[in-house]
């Protein structure tokens, strides 16, 4: 890590507004010379925004761009050494693919060009398709062509904007493997944004979750999972279980939060803000893969965080897992999925099931926050 | 029997629909043809009265039919040229330019094609002649009569094109290294360029056989069409239809090898 920041790109203080609405607010951002990030946000979120201004195609409001020691934040798009993957491909419809893919090249005024675009259709596998036109291939094979086209000019960050919102479920989880091999053969920093948590956690080296034009917490795809710091961010990476509880005291390293009787535990380091838990009001998560449930009074072991009582209400046999609704005792949902092992009890609507789980997967996070934050919505699947 | 009868001319009722109507589009023209081989019998003739070459091998016989053909493909060409370097602009502002004032340009330029062309040919020749032209009306008062009707047809084609030009392209252009003139010649200008062709096409032959205007504002010059209006008093000569035909294989010509250059192309490609 020593001499990459030489290349790092950096956002800094970036903002831009349309009209008086905030797009992008403040944001500041370090993207790792070589790595693979991801920024991930519901629609209008501003992370498309943020991708077309590092590509120069949106003026800055306030903010700069650099790039290594250059500052690129008002040079023209075409004096970036940035290319960009756009989400409707923007194939030039009146040229071959040979062409679409040598145009860069070309434009950089570079003469010999024919074996370097053959190269580069080999690498997207689409060695014999130079003479069609981009209407002739598929989806998934004139994606394979834009990525070419950006690629082929060895840029120095290439930015992918949804690169695989147009492809069905198959094709997308193919192209994920695919995108992600070329980038460690290439060693080009990649810039992706995209609203599919899964595919940012699948291909990211670190995914930035973005929020109305801020992002809400950066990190490794799996410390986002495991240890969420904002309610947006538990609940729009997976799903979570929040329950509101009050703080009462510490034990050693743990925190002890109380809920209608029961006491929770959480370690303090798994706390998100310290303000929080000293003001006492908390939500406690935890992820419903996590939790673990029981009949009714079953002895649990030491030191489980417990909450009795619960009474199925749903239950989805989805193949791999069992999705459980429990309403508890106070009134709230909460989802528990179980893999279906075999080892596993089966439970039906109405059972009295006690929910169980380690302290070191629980999480707190600040009671002044929405709980549904971040909640997808069922027509956005 | 009946039944049979009734079955097939629901069956084909379309199609013989179809062909009566293609006929009566295209009779005027079978007969311009027709009457391009005629050797009337006397000048007012109308009928076919016997087959000739002599007006295809004597095209500029009448008196000054020729003059006027020449005149009017001068003005069309140049009419041409004006009203689609001028109109294409326009369409470029009116799309790409965010201005105030923009919508009420949208419908100005609409303004000349809804208008009837006997208000535009007498309000302008008011103009003119207000403005001190009585005495030079002629070539340029036609041309700037002609390349002002053409624009709003212009105007309205390019920008249908352009409407449909995804600017991504653009962008992805300039993202590739292209700069504004490389992206405009690169990109944009080959994918507009059929909606300027077919604008120009259109100008072409507006510019060509407009009467009303012309007529208003010509002059002592007379154009293709004012010639024939002026024949037709007298009996018109069957070399108009020798130009007519001319006029119409011209444009037969035009439409097919077009088609058959595309077809070829997507061959090759596909």
């Amino acid at each position: 890590m020593a001499d990459s920041d030489a290349e790092d790109l950096v956002l800094t203080g970036v903002t831009k507004k349309f009209g008086t609405f905030k797009a992008v607010d403040d944001l500041d951002l370090t993207v790792p010379q070589g790595s693979f990030f991801a920024l991930l946000g519901p629609s209008g979120c501003g992370k498309t925004t943020t991708l077309r201004m590092v590509a120069g195609l949106e003026e800055l409001t306030a903010g700069a761009i650099t790039l290594g020691p250059q500052d690129i934040s008002y040079l023209k798009p075409y004096k970036r050494p940035v290319n960009t993957v756009f989400q409707s491909y923007a194939l030039f419809p009146h040229m071959t693919i040979f062409e679409n893919v040598a145009f860069g090249l070309r434009r950089q005024g570079k003469k010999d060009v024919k074996k370097q675009v053959e190269d580069m259709l080999e690498l997207v596998e689409l060695a014999q398709y130079g003479a069609r036109k981009p209407t002739q291939l598929s989806g998934g094979q004139q994606q394979r062509v834009a990525l070419a086209r950006a690629l082929i000019n060895r840029p120095q960050v290439l930015l992918l904007d949804e690169p695989l919102g147009a492809l069905d479920l198959k094709l997308r989880r193919a192209m994920q493997i695919e995108l992600k091999r070329i980038q460690t053969e290439v060693g080009i920093t990649f810039v992706h944004v995209t609203h599919d948590q899964e595919e940012a956690m699948t291909m990211a080296d670190t995914v930035a979750v973005m929020n109305a034009g801020l992002i809400e917490q950066m990190g490794e795809p799996k410390e986002l999972y495991e240890h969420p710091r904002t309610t947006f961010v538990a609940n729009f990476l997976g799903q979570s279980n929040l329950i509101k509880a009050k703080v009462n005291g510490t034990d050693g390293d743990q925190i002890r939060a109380e809920i209608e009787g029961s006491t929770l535990r959480v370690p303090r380091d798994r706390a998100a803000d310290d303000a929080a838990v000293r003001s006492g009001s908390v939500w406690v998560g935890i992820r419903p893969e996590k939790v673990f449930l029981a009949a009714g009074g079953t002895e649990t072991s030491d030191g489980s965080n417990v909450l009795r009582r619960g009474r199925v209400t749903d239950v989805s046999f989805i193949g791999v897992s069992t999705q459980y609704l429990v309403r508890m005792p106070w009134g709230q949902e909460l989802m528990v999925f179980e893999q279906n092992t075999g080892a596993r009890e089966d439970f039906r609507v109405g059972d009295e099931v006690d929910l169980h789980w380690l302290p070191d997967h629980t999480f707190l996070l600040d009671a002044d926050q929405d709980a549904t934050a971040g909640v997808e919505r069922e027509d956005l699947g | 029997m009946n039944g049979r009868l009734g079955k097939w001319v629901g069956d084909h009722i379309v199609l013989l629909v179809g062909l009566l109507v293609l006929l009566y589009m295209f009779m005027p023209i079978f007969i311009v043809v027709l009457m391009s081989f005629n050797d009337p019998a006397s000048k007012n003739s109308y009928s076919f009265d016997g087959f000739t070459w002599h007006n295809w091998l004597n095209p500029c016989e009448p008196i000054g039919m020729c003059d006027a053909v020449t005149l009017s493909i001068r003005i069309g060409f140049l009419a041409t040229i004006g009203a689609t370097a001028l109109g294409t602009l326009m369409a470029f502002a009116l799309v790409r330019h965010r201005f105030k004032g923009r919508s009420v340009a949208n419908i100005f330029t609409f303004l000349p094609m809804a208008s009837p062309e006997i208000v535009m040919g007498s309000s302008l020749l008011a103009l003119f002649v207000s403005a001190g032209f009585a005495g030079t009306l002629g070539f340029w008062t036609i041309l700037i009569a002609h390349i002002m009707f053409c624009l709003s047809f212009v105007v309205v084609t390019v920008k249908a094109r352009l409407a449909g030009l995804d600017p991504r392209l653009e962008q992805a252009a300039m993202d590739l290294y292209a700069n504004e003139w490389q992206t405009f010649w690169r990109v944009t200008f080959p994918l507009v360029f059929p909606g300027i062709l077919a604008a120009a096409l259109l100008s072409f032959s507006l510019s060509f056989d407009d009467f009303i205007i012309t007529n208003l504002n010509s002059g002592q010059e007379v154009t293709f069409p004012m010639y024939v209006w002026g024949a037709a008093q007298r009996g018109i000569p069957p070399q108009i239809n020798v130009i007519g035909s001319v006029m119409f294989f011209l444009a037969l010509f035009l439409v097919i090898s077009s088609e058959v250059f595309q077809r070829r192309r997507a061959r090759v490609t596909a």
